[in-house]
């Protein structure tokens, strides 16, 4: 997409700005669920994904057009949401929904409803207390299902840095929910 | 290889990241290594546990309005930027009128009138002492900018 998205931002910059529309519904539900998972609040998540939209379009005359519009988008999101989870204490509500039943038995065993709304909440609890590099990656990859190369394109880091920041915060959260996962 | 490295492989190898060369290593490492083993084991767990959810989806009138909202409030900052700087012209056309009609007025003594350009002079002073603390606040935010 990156070459897709440079030309569309030449065309913007030559005087077409509607054209801004496409780059925004091409990344409109990435943006959206970025910002979900550092805020735990959907009008919060929809608020800093539109806002950062706004940024880009504001500062995209200093955007760099040998460099990738998501990779620099991604820092304009990420920053506007630290900025506001260090001035909003309340880290919401475990965003997500389990929605495939038997990997979670198979992990688990069967759970209760109450077992199962108390384990959504710990584990949202645990990876909000992860510094930012290893939450932002462990929500990247396992809540977006986003792959290795486009994070590492997206955070802008080396394939082996993204293995190994999963690995420590990997580790971090499995100590963290012993109590959950070896019942 | 160091037994370290050999576990960061044990992530990639679960998420169906690593290239052939790589797995075959980490595959024959686990074959002799309990601690490795186990490792492997915690992990596909909690992988499991985090796999088998997916983020809420919002109702579909977000994507559908999603653009709209966008585009409205780019135009709306547009307006406001416009009305401020009018707003600005005209008060400062208006307030220029004001002083200009009270020094000629003769009727005014003109200690009076020194007294007020003086206080008028420290008001300009003070706002643009105000202002240019602002600009280097704002000059110095570290978020300001994309930095890369």
């Amino acid at each position: 997409m990156k070459d897709d998205d440079n030309l569309v931002i030449e065309k913007i910059l030559k005087g077409k700005k509607n054209a801004y529309e496409i780059i925004v519904k091409r990344y409109m539900k990435r943006a959206y669920f970025i910002a979900l998972g550092f805020t735990g609040n959907h009008n919060d998540a929809l608020d800093l994904s539109q806002e950062a939209f706004i940024k880009a379009y504001r500062s995209l005359h200093k955007f760099d057009l040998s460099m990738s519009f998501s990779s620099w988008f991604y820092t304009i999101l990420k920053n506007l949401c630290l900025n506001f989870v260090k001035k909003n204490k309340e880290i919401g509500k475990a965003p997500w929904e389990i929605v495939d039943e038997s990997k979670l038995k198979e992990s688990l065993g069967p759970l209760g409803e109450a077992q199962r709304r108390e384990m959504k909440k710990i584990l949202w609890e645990r990876i909000s207390e992860l510094p930012v590099k290893e939450r932002e990656i462990i929500l990247l990859r396992y809540f977006q299902q986003i792959s290795y190369k486009e994070i590492s394109k997206l955070i802008g880091c080396p394939l082996g840095t993204v293995m190994s920041r999963l690995y420590y915060a990997k580790k971090k959260l499995k100590e963290n929910l012993k109590d959950i996962l070896h019942k | 290889m160091k037994h370290e490295e050999y576990k960061k492989l044990l992530v990639g190898y679960l998420d169906g990241e690593l290239k052939n060369k790589e797995r075959e290593l980490i595959e024959n490492h686990l074959r002799k290594c309990p601690e490795c083993q186990k490792e492997l084991k915690e992990f596909k767990k909690l992988r499991g546990v985090m796999m088998s959810m997916k983020y809420q989806k919002p109702p579909d009138e977000v994507w559908e309005n999603y653009w709209k909202s966008i585009y409205n409030r780019l135009e709306r900052r547009i307006s406001w930027i416009l009305t401020s700087v009018g707003a600005a012209i005209l008060l400062f056309y208006g307030g220029f009128k004001l002083v200009e009609d009270f020094i000629k007025n003769p009727e005014i003594a003109l200690l009076l009138k020194i007294g007020i350009l003086v206080l008028l002079a420290g008001l300009v002073i003070l706002f643009i002492s105000i202002l240019r603390e602002r600009i280097f606040i704002f000059k110095h935010d570290k978020y300001r900018e994309v930095k890369r």
